[in-house]
């Protein structure tokens, strides 16, 4: 199939899978059901592109393709820091602020605790990658539970409350964010877009990327806080999705056929768009189930996870 | 020698504290009425601090296992799998047959940490020893696919309560008499260990060494798999799953006297207790007379020990 | 004796040794030698139990490994793998102390504590029993294996490759070593790729090519041009040095 056919195809793919989720049934109450359906829509939108370029923008930049910023610990470094946030204002105080104002606020958190600490970690680490991945694993074990512990100090009663961010759901994405997710999510990848050449020559290696006279370190600062803000988004907005990005970049590469990022960016946000559209159709309605999708999703991306990690490795 | 020595009397004075710790004043009650105290002391104080420190030793024991079995310092029952899978044996058996006398309920439950651990072992066979952080990764992501799985059952099932604050976090704040005893099974199974140290320790020597020393490696692997199976399960369901006890405290144990697992056993399981007896308090007193689960304290303590550990520079070059 | 009959062996469906008959007598070094792929591992892990028998028919010192309960076994031959990396913690003197195992299980009385004293000396460990096995170099890590399957006091001591990661005063002072053990009655057997370390030490040669037994003679007679041309399938020049074949395998 010609290369030049599967961008294309795949937006025509996403159309019409956008199609088939909002219009089917409407029935009487057809604008509360189709804003319904848009918020939800609008929702996958966003976080499916957010997840896709986070993910590939962090394989260049950790130069590994079964590593995502997810099982590095980011999410969970974002919801540690929500917790500290209301740790330290309060609850009552931080259900004050404004959506928006707290949102920006543990984005800005976020995108400075992952520089500190992963910028640290590709820094030292990258020879053991193994112990890397490793690492970034029991950090994300390390957050969850601090998380957890916050929460338990804050109000022992009430930690359920928090504890549901810990399971992803498409049904809690908020209308109000949404716009604002979604523009900050579009200028990120157009960001992603314009560095494009840039992280084809990252993607090098340290030495023959700076020999070819690329300003190494900014490139890769300036691609981990991209990485910071998507997650952040795509975490705000529906919660810890671990292995939607695995799946979504491994599908992408042999579908783009190439590893320059502009078409592999733009293949890989069109396959995260149709495959949780479709997914979320699927389960809502042709299975009529209240969408576990989230929790297939991070069962079979474990398991591809798995699998690619021991794959070669096994004999 | 004198290391267990030390570590007795650290686990003995941590026991004190526990048995002095608590939403109740014992003193208070002491003084008013002795009938009330007592009872605090011998249902709840005393059940409770016997089962944290049956606990810690048993799962430290059984990581020490783990890791002979695997030939590898990084692993333990928590991050193989074996919690989860036994996790899905106990919610099985609890939809199938609710009914079903407790014996068999962990019966079944062992039988499925077992089966999940057996399986783990199987799919990371062919990994050289050299690639040393493969397997506890694969390990860590298998127990994440695992739990997934219970987690989504637990929803499914409506059951998610259940599972995510019974199961998958450890705590002992609902151990009183009469809902323990089970762990002095762990205890035994962990003692079994203790006899068996030195095939153990050959095990750990390699397949080939261990074959020409007139061991039979596939046999030692069976014991040390039940043996992890039976402590994992009787934890999980007396108290939830309990996190990198089985991990630390054996590599800290290695470091400073080695894996001559005759001596080092002993030692591994008084630090085992002494730490998760620690943790324990710790939780109970942060938020007093609120309670944090010790598998919330271990998973932040515990990480980070277990980030230490794999950071720390050899002692040796 | 170690008397291997009709024996073949298959891994998966790839044939690798076809019925070999063998006769391996005590008290001498014995060399396994051959190319890349000739079943030389192969073989000796049959010989040491390590993987089951297909077919046919091994005993070691009148004991078949297939029927005899491994902890006999155990105190007739002593192994070393060929990979040795030992992921415990060990010190030379508790890993020397797991060669009594067989005689013991667990209950280690005097004798056993003075055959690992014992041990420790010939291999001259002493200064190094209570160092850790990950403290020392390759070479001392080498001679603290041994030293445990010497404390096994065993007929048969059988090496797999044991030059390979060995610079060359360690590998001579293991064959020095081998030959004091041979001096003591034991039987040796080696696989080894350095030919030259076996014509210098070896009392007999194993040829192995293609999974079949290709010559049994003394270095002397073996090592002929003629042979070794066929065995390694290259041309190869023989010398003699000292009363010893040279082989010329780097020209």
């Amino acid at each position: 199939m010609a290369r030049r056919l599967v961008l294309p195809l795949l937006a025509l793919g996403l159309l019409a899978a956008t199609a088939a989720y909002l219009l089917p049934g409407l029935g009487q109450k057809w604008q509360f059901v189709l804003s319904l359906r848009a918020t939800r829509l609008g929702g996958m939108l966003v976080v499916g592109a957010a997840i896709a370029v986070a993910t590939v923008l962090f394989q260049t930049v950790s130069r590994n393709r079964i590593l995502t910023p997810q099982i590095m610990g980011f999410d969970a470094l974002f919801i540690l820091l929500q917790t500290a946030l209301v740790a330290s204002l309060g609850p009552v105080g931080f259900a004050g602020l404004p959506d928006l104002a707290k949102f920006l606020a543990e984005l800005a958190l976020l995108v400075g605790a992952s520089l500190l600490l992963f910028g640290t970690l590709l820094g030292r680490g990258t020879e053991d990658v193994a112990r890397m991945i490793l690492t970034g694993v029991i950090l994300g074990i390390l957050f969850r539970s601090a998380s957890g512990f916050l929460a338990r100090v804050l109000d022992p009663n009430e930690f359920a409350v928090v504890q549901s961010q810990v399971v992803a759901s498409f049904s809690r994405v908020n209308a109000s964010l949404l716009p604002w997710a979604a523009g900050l999510t579009g200028l990120a990848i157009l960001a992603a877009l314009r560095m494009a050449r840039q992280l084809d020559v990252l993607a090098l290696g340290r030495a023959p990327a700076v020999s070819l006279g690329l300003r190494h370190d900014l490139v890769l600062s300036l691609a981990l806080i991209l990485t910071a803000v998507l997650v952040a988004v795509a975490t705000a907005m529906v919660g810890p999705m671990a292995f939607l990005g695995l799946i979504v970049v491994a599908l992408a590469r042999p579908l783009a056929g190439t590893d320059r990022h502009a078409p592999l960016i733009a293949v890989s946000i069109l396959v995260s768009c149709l495959l949780l559209v479709l997914g979320q159709t699927l389960f809502e309605r042709v299975l009529a189930r209240q969408s576990p999708l989230p929790a297939v999703i991070e069962f079979a991306g474990g398991l591809v996870f798995f699998f690619l990690l021991l794959k070669g490795r096994v004999r | 020698m004198r290391l267990w020595l030390a570590l007795g009397l650290v686990l003995a004075a941590l026991a004190v504290v526990s048995l002095a710790t608590g939403a109740a004043d014992l003193g208070v009650a002491l003084g008013r009425d002795g009938s009330k105290a007592a009872l605090i002391f011998w249902a709840s104080r005393l059940p409770r601090t016997l089962a944290v420190m049956l606990t810690g030793a048993a799962l430290a024991v059984s990581g020490v296992v783990m890791q002979q079995i695997l030939r590898n310092r990084f692993v333990e029952p928590g991050t193989v799998g074996t919690g989860e899978s036994a996790a899905l044996g106990l919610l099985a058996v609890t939809l199938i047959a609710p009914a079903a006398p407790i014996w068999v309920k962990m019966a079944v439950t062992a039988l499925a940490g077992l089966a999940g651990t057996a399986l783990f072992l199987r799919l990371v066979r062919g990994i050289p020893p050299r690639e040393v952080m493969l397997v506890p990764l694969a390990g860590l992501v298998w127990s994440g696919v695992l739990g997934a799985m219970v987690l989504h059952i637990g929803w499914q099932t409506d059951l998610l309560q259940l599972v995510q604050v019974w199961l998958m976090t450890g705590e002992f704040s609902g151990v009183i008499a009469g809902r323990y005893e089970l762990l002095w099974i762990a205890g035994a199974a962990a003692a079994l260990a203790l006899f068996a140290a030195d095939r153990f320790a050959i095990l750990g020597l390699g397949e080939g060494l261990a074959t020409g020393l007139g061991l039979k490696p596939a046999a030692v692997m069976r014991l040390g798999l039940v043996v992890v199976s039976v402590v994992t399960a009787l934890v999980m369901a007396t108290v939830g799953m309990v996190p990198f006890v089985g991990l630390v405290v054996p590599n800290i144990t290695s470091r400073i006297m080695g894996d001559n697992l005759r001596r080092s056993l002993p030692v591994t399981a008084l630090g085992g207790a002494a730490l998760l007896l620690a943790c324990d308090i710790a939780g109970r007193l942060v938020i007093h007379p609120y309670e944090v689960p010790v598998g919330t304290v271990l998973g932040v303590v515990g990480t980070m020990l277990f980030l230490w550990l794999l950071w720390r520079n050899p002692r040796h070059g | 004796m170690i008397r291997v009959e009709g024996v073949s062996h298959s891994i998966g469906r790839t044939p690798i040794l076809h019925d070999i008959d063998l006769t391996l007598a005590p008290g001498r070094i014995t060399a396994l030698i051959g190319p890349n792929g000739a079943g030389k591992s192969t073989l000796l892990s049959l010989i040491a139990r390590l993987a089951p028998l297909q077919s046919g028919r091994i005993t070691v010192a009148g004991l078949d490994v297939a029927a005899t309960p491994t902890r006999d076994l155990a105190r007739v031959m002593a192994i070393l793998p060929q990979s040795l990396n030992v992921a415990s913690r060990l010190r030379v003197e508790e890993l020397v102390a797991f060669g009594r195992w067989p005689h013991h299980q667990g209950r280690p009385a005097a004798r056993d504590r003075a055959m690992v004293d014992e041990a420790i000396e010939a291999f001259t460990l002493g200064a190094l029993r209570h160092r850790f096995l990950d403290e020392l170099s390759g070479g001392q890590r080498q001679r603290a294996h041994l030293a445990m399957a010497f404390a096994q006091e065993t007929e048969w001591l059988l090496l797999d490759e044991p030059l390979a990661a060995l610079d060359m005063a360690h590998a001579r002072a293991l064959m020095a070593r081998l030959a004091a053990l041979r001096d003591q009655g034991r039987g040796v057997v080696i696989v080894v790729h350095e030919i030259n370390f076996a014509a210098a030490w070896a009392d007999d040669i194993v040829a192995l090519k293609e999974g079949r037994v290709m010559a049994q003679a003394a270095p002397v007679a073996l090592f002929t041009p003629e042979t070794l041309g066929a065995l390694y399938d290259t041309p190869l020049r023989v010398e003699h040095f000292e009363g010893r074949p040279l082989v010329l395998n780097h020209l």
